[in-house]
């Protein structure tokens, strides 16, 4: 089907003994918010990795964006925007340096960046903030800006690593608009938090427990299904049921 | 006397004041909050109530030591886990422990009561090395390491910050444990949804504080009217409230909206009615009490 943008099947992950990601299988849709829950070392990180392109899975296939995560690593990595809380622009940069930079690196000419940096500027209504060094800006707008400039080359899905942590409740939900836009453009998100609320924001959730799969549906469906009210309760229920010491 | 005694406390980097005219107290055994979003200066009162750091102005004390000249007394005296993990990477968990109980002249048999309950499940890995632990086990190790020369005043610096939301409860029964034993706990986190946990909260954004009371004390001054409501199309839900008269802030709250009403007038029911007529199925509009959520993003506008 066309409107499948992240597939895998089986897919797999071991360190030496260690299952960190054990035969998962799903798929995720065209403009879908897709959130990807599950305990501190449950496999979230090992299996984003592969799924962009920067680890080989042990075994089971997976695509993203058209391409092969094994055979064409580099393909999916020009079709995806990445942007974690831990590492997103450069902070001895100036903010129309870094969209520069980013521009460049996935490979949009001069004009185009030129003209495309004045729209983003202006969307997020940071015009007077162009020559402004991002460490100076406050966390909330830096990671506004990152997220934007993580879907300047307008890939077909992108990453998000817990991407709200620490931040303010005001700028966490203004945050979330921009994820919805995105969503609406037509661009998939998929997106990993730690805050439940952000869990009920999206279309659809995974849960992983122990390098599985262990549930995923609409938040709505989750709450049907464990009878509880929140998705705070769904992923208590589900990640109390973890083996796997952390 | 208070445990903690801060009194107009001052700090700037370069151009930016971190703090400004900071003043709190905290009493024994009291467990105090410090909530507030990345930025806001939790980290830098940390520093100076640690004695890590010189107020530019102002004075603060710890046990009734005064942090710039008794900071040597202090550091015996306070336990501290700062933000980013901070033990020795290439030494055990056990070769950790005991190192940081012979820096304060002691031992891990004299006060193993103390830790005993945070140090227990990372026994049978006391021989890897710290740095391979996981993110749970390299907190509990932290905490142990902080306690281990049993000082009366524990400070933790967002201690549960890029924690699941499992451990992150298993933590805060570790320090309600902590409590009991009288020990006076400083914890700064920006989860909101933690503060209902501590005894008093201080509500801290852009080096100030906006408010310093019990949860329950915030909560309850809460002057707005505030309501929940949901159909089955919230983003258009969210820019049709966004827009409405009488109606004054309108923001996710996981599966509702919450919105604050000017219109004393306007009743949940009518404004139910009015959803439904402008083409919104399964609405649902009820009042709702405010969250600490919902405090502090009225206190920061």
């Amino acid at each position: 089907m066309d409107n499948i943008v992240i597939e895998t099947d089986l897919l797999t992950k071991r360190f030496g003994n260690f299952t960190a990601v054990d035969q998962i299988s799903f798929q995720v849709t065209k403009g879908e918010i897709f959130g990807f829950l599950g305990a501190n070392g449950a496999g979230k990180t090992t299996a984003m990795r592969m799924l962009c392109g920067l680890s080989i899975p042990t075994s089971g296939t997976g695509t993203v964006a058209g391409y092969d995560i094994t055979k064409q690593s580099e393909m999916v990595k020009r079709n995806i925007g990445y942007m974690s809380q831990k590492f997103s622009l450069y902070e001895d940069l100036k903010v129309w340096e870094n969209i520069r930079l980013y521009g460049g690196i996935y490979g949009l000419n001069e004009k185009e960046i030129a003209e495309k940096t004045d729209r983003l500027l202006q969307t997020l209504q940071f015009e007077s903030e162009r020559n402004t060094m991002v460490k100076s800006l406050p966390l909330g707008w830096k990671q506004k800006l990152a997220f934007s400039v993580a879907i300047f080359h307008e890939p077909k899905i992108v990453f998000l690593d817990e991407p709200t942590g620490g931040v303010d409740p005001v700028t966490r939900r203004q945050f979330w608009e921009l994820i919805y836009e995105a969503s609406d453009r037509g661009i998939t998100v998929f997106v990993t938090t730690h805050y439940m609320d952000e869990a009920e924001y999206c279309h659809r959730v995974s849960i992983m427990v122990d390098g599985r799969i262990e549930a995923l549906d609409s938040p709505k469906n989750l709450k049907q299904q464990y009878g509880v009210k929140n998705m705070q309760e769904v992923f208590y229920h589900l990640a109390q049921t973890a083996k796997r010491g952390d | 006397m208070a445990a903690i005694s801060v009194n107009k406390i001052s700090k700037s980097y370069r151009n930016i004041r971190a703090l400004q005219e900071i003043s709190f107290e905290v009493k024994p055994g009291e467990l105090f909050g410090i909530i507030g979003p990345d930025g806001a200066g939790k980290t830098t009162l940390f520093r100076i109530l640690t004695t890590l750091m010189v107020p530019e102005e102002g004075t603060a004390t710890v046990n009734g030591l005064d942090v710039v000249t008794d900071y040597k007394e202090i550091r015996k005296q306070v336990g501290y886990m700062p933000g980013r993990f901070s033990l020795y990477q290439d030494m055990t968990v056990e070769e950790n422990l005991s190192f940081f109980a012979t820096l304060f002249g002691t031992t891990v048999r004299e006060n193993y009561d103390l830790v005993k309950d945070i140090y227990q499940p990372l026994e049978k890995f006391k021989t890897r090395r710290a740095g391979k632990l996981s993110g749970g086990m390299k907190q509990k190790l932290a905490l142990s390491c902080a306690l281990i020369h049993k000082p009366s005043v524990l400070f933790l610096d967002e201690p549960t910050t890029g924690v699941d939301p499992v451990s992150r409860k298993d933590f805060w029964e570790m320090l309600r444990r902590l409590k009991k034993q009288g020990i006076t706990i400083v914890v700064s986190t920006p989860y909101m949804d933690e503060a209902v946990l501590c005894d008093r909260i201080g509500l801290i954004r852009e080096g100030e504080f906006m408010r310093i009371a019990t949860p329950q004390e915030i909560i309850g001054s809460y002057q707005e009217i505030l309501w929940a409501v949901r159909s089955s199309k919230m983003s258009a839900l969210l820019a049709e409230l966004r827009t409405f008269e009488g109606i004054k802030s309108c923001f996710s709250f996981g599966d509702t909206l919450h919105i604050t009403v000017s219109n004393e007038q306007l009743l949940p029911a009518t404004l139910k009615s009015i959803l439904e007529n402008n083409g919104h199925t399964d609405v649902d509009v009820y009042p709702i009490q405010a969250t600490i959520e919902d405090c502090y993003m009225l206190l920061a506008k």
